[in-house]
């Protein structure tokens, strides 16, 4: 059993000031002026906001197969420094996440590493490959019960491929998550096409590469009566998109990443491979359009794609880099620029993009659960009035990080994971819960 | 002058003339009988080049040793970088060498940049062509080029000024194309971009040079008195850009037809190598109007202006 945490004068999303009790993985008690039972941690989190533990959708955690790049355990101890409790692995492993043994693997590493909740994502088609379905079932059946399928870092672009997929996982609850990019329309694809692609002369990854794709799939979901989530959402035309398939009643959801939200296509003049990102960095008005539709709604949630590389994958010339940044760390301080200090939008908004509205998506019960009694102690607490310098050095093990050296706002102070604070004052635990904690 | 030449729009109005204006007496140099001058005697200059270009190496290669510099040839091609070394550790390898100087030619947009902006090498940097990015020597020996087809004698101190130059073929793939409208609006010039829409960029609204598609068109209406060929490469034949060769010869090839429309003084430029019957004829090829081989020579004085810029200055500081 963990020994009994007490929150003092914690403020909650709604702006109410708490106490709150945890005793074991458990939220046992939520009232003002709690006294602390003894062998109980106190924690004074006077001007500190608490929140439910943050859910990532999209997580590269690398293993097993690039190791050098990121485990399950370094992911999650970033995951851990950025409020998050649970993490979804996406599946482009080596081997891919395509079979039961495989997720289960990772599963397990998670239970080891015991710094969140990882879930693993299952390729939708064996290897990546986009030309035969995964045995999905069989995923679902393991002991990883995956519910979320992608073959993220590739579109499923067969159309018929996808109709099925998204039938198929009908007969579990699944839902698959689809990397939007029509591969004949971005070959080559460097950076997003527009006036700094034209001037720097780097082939163009259009933006009707990913629209044409989320507008074919908002039909083949309608047509069959299924989910379909959408990654990594990059343009204002995906945002229109989406806007009008939900209002069609489609049962789309959709996905925008921190550094969508804040970079933009200006930064590749530097050439400087830490902004190659796929999909790319895009303008300006894409990024205000993205802002619009995460405070409206139409976007759903923030996931990471955190996407660990190893220094010699980014200190290259731009064609021969890896695409990819990390986010997990500096994912909440970006929600909180967006939603918060942007004065548009509140805390109970950025509890939905960050934790409610991704476990409802994956289906994970135990996750983005309220914070009130009964519910299963994952609260993430803020220091909203901090302001961060962000540093190369995190607890990830690779520092393709494009934020270093920008000013954010906010930082985690405490994760409390099932009952067990992985992060406490800001400082990692330097060990995971473990099966008697 | 700064360290570096990456990009033509690096130049100033000044600094792009001075460079012109040195490449006059450069040039003086290389019609004497002894073209050799000890202005870069124990400097070492690499000329690194990652993609085959036979006319750029040999025309930086005898620059530099007009200059008296020592030159290393360092060719991707038989080197360890074809084994899979990276950019970084034969920049560090150049490095540890001593090289004051690297030319740099990659296939990648922006190699040049990054090596400049690294700190895994000291010495400037010369950006010989990146990918579909930029060309900047080029661009100055067109720019010289032409103010001397212009000028003449009372070039130096001339810039481009009211000079209408219609740049014609595959813009999209082209880094002569960027490099010249940098530096050709840099100088007064007034550049045309003529292309079939599928070899123009998606939105070519930050070049500095209006759009065209049809050739004959421009050449009626804007009656330019530069007319810049560039090459078609190979690679494009074949991926739906345009129907056949031949359709795009006839379309956007520049012919003794076309020759015959243009003003008395106009000139037909190319970068070379020329694909003759494509986007250039034999005819306008060897015209008196026709200055690909100018372009040639000049080119060797333009980059002795160019080395003589970047590195000299440092000579004297170290006195």
């Amino acid at each position: 059993m963990s020994k009994q945490i007490l929150l003092k004068n914690a403020q909650l999303a709604s702006g109410e000031v708490t106490d709150i009790l945890v005793a074991g993985d458990r939220i046992v008690e939520v009232a003002t002026a709690i006294t602390a039972p003894s062998e109980t941690e106190v924690l004074d989190c006077t001007g500190l906001v608490a929140l439910p533990g943050f859910v990532d959708l999209h997580t590269h955690l690398r293993e097993p197969g690039f190791e050098q790049s990121e485990t399950v355990l370094t992911g999650t101890q970033a995951a851990a420094m950025g409020g998050y409790t649970a993490v979804h692995a996406m599946a482009n492993t080596m081997p891919v996440a395509d079979t039961a043994g495989v997720v289960e693997q990772i599963a397990g590493l998670g239970i080891e590493a015991g710094y969140a909740d990882v879930y693993p994502i299952g390729a939708v088609t064996v290897g990546l490959e986009g030309k035969q379905m995964a045995e999905l079932g069989a995923m679902a059946n393991s002991k990883a019960k995956v519910r979320v399928f992608s073959d993220d870092g590739k579109c499923v672009h067969d159309p018929v491929l996808m109709r099925r997929a998204l039938e198929y996982v009908k007969a579990f609850g699944g839902v698959i998550a689809q990397h939007a990019q029509d591969p004949r329309l971005t070959e080559g694809a460097q950076m997003n096409e527009g006036k700094v692609s034209a001037e720097l002369g780097l082939t163009g990854w259009p933006s009707v590469a990913e629209e044409s794709i989320i507008a074919r799939d908002v039909l083949l979901a309608e047509h069959v009566d299924s989910r379909v989530h959408i990654c990594h959402l990059s343009t204002r035309g995906s945002v229109e998109i989406v806007k009008w398939a939900k209002a069609r009643g489609i049962r789309v959801t959709a996905e925008v990443t921190p550094h969508h939200l804040i970079l933009d296509d200006e930064l590749v003049r530097s050439y400087d491979a830490v902004y190659k990102v796929n999909p790319p960095l895009r303008t300006q008005d894409d990024v205000l359009a993205l802002r619009e539709a995460l405070i409206d709604g139409t976007i759903d949630i923030i996931g990471t794609d955190h996407a660990p590389h190893p220094i010699e994958a980014k200190d290259c010339e731009w064609n021969a880099a890896a695409f990819g940044m990390l986010g997990l760390e500096t994912a909440a301080s970006i929600a909180q620029l967006v939603l918060i200090e942007s004065g548009k939008s509140d805390w109970n908004r950025l509890v939905e993009v960050l934790a409610t509205k991704p476990a409802q998506i994956a289906g994970d019960a135990e996750n983005g659960q309220p914070i009130a009694v009964g519910s299963i102690a994952n609260i993430t607490v803020i220091d909203p009035k901090a302001n961060r310098t962000v540093v190369a050095e995190s607890a990830s093990r690779s520092i393709n990080n494009p934020y270093v050296g920008m000013q954010l706002p906010g930082r985690v102070i405490h994760t409390i994971y099932r009952g067990y604070q992985t992060v406490k004052n800001g400082e990692l635990a330097s060990r995971g819960r473990g099966r008697n904690d | 002058m700064t360290k570096h030449l990456l990009s033509a729009g690096d130049l100033s109005r000044e600094q792009a003339i001075e460079i012109l204006d040195i490449a006059e007496g450069m040039s003086n140099v290389n019609d004497r009988e002894i073209k050799k001058l000890p202005t870069l005697r124990g400097k070492t200059v690499v000329n690194l080049f990652f993609e085959d270009s036979t006319r750029t190496r040999i025309s930086f290669e005898v620059a530099e040793k007009r200059l008296s510099a020592d030159v290393i040839n360092f060719s991707a091609k038989g080197s360890s970088v074809s084994k899979g070394e990276s950019l970084k550790d034969t920049a560090q390898t150049l490095e540890a060498i001593g090289a004051d100087a690297v030319v740099i030619r990659h296939s990648a947009s922006g190699a040049a940049n990054v090596l400049a902006h690294s700190n895994w090498i000291q010495g400037s940097i010369i950006n010989a062509g990146d990918g579909t990015h930029e060309h900047p020597t080029q661009a100055l020996l067109d720019a010289f080029t032409m103010r001397k087809r212009i000028h003449g004698a009372q070039s130096p101190g001339k810039a481009l000024d009211g000079v209408k130059v219609a740049i014609v073929g595959d813009i999209l793939h082209s880094r002569v194309a960027r490099s010249n409208q940098l530096l050709l609006s840099t100088l007064g010039a007034e550049v045309h971009f003529v292309a079939p829409p599928t070899l123009l960029p998606q939105n070519a609204s930050g070049f500095k040079a209006a759009l065209h598609y049809n050739l004959d068109e421009m050449l009626a209406t804007e009656k330019p008195d530069v007319v810049m060929m560039l090459r078609l490469q190979a690679e494009r034949m074949n991926a739906s850009y345009f129907p056949t060769e031949r359709e795009y010869a006839r379309i956007w090839g520049f012919n003794a037809g076309r020759l015959g429309a243009l003003k008395d003084s106009a000139i037909v430029m190319h970068p070379g190598p020329m694909n003759r019957g494509l986007e250039i004829d034999a005819v306008t090829a060897d015209s008196p109007r026709s200055t690909v081989l100018e372009q040639v020579t000049n080119g060797v004085s333009i980059r002795m202006a160019v080395l003589y810029s970047l590195l000299s200055g440092e000579r004297s500081a170290d006195v």
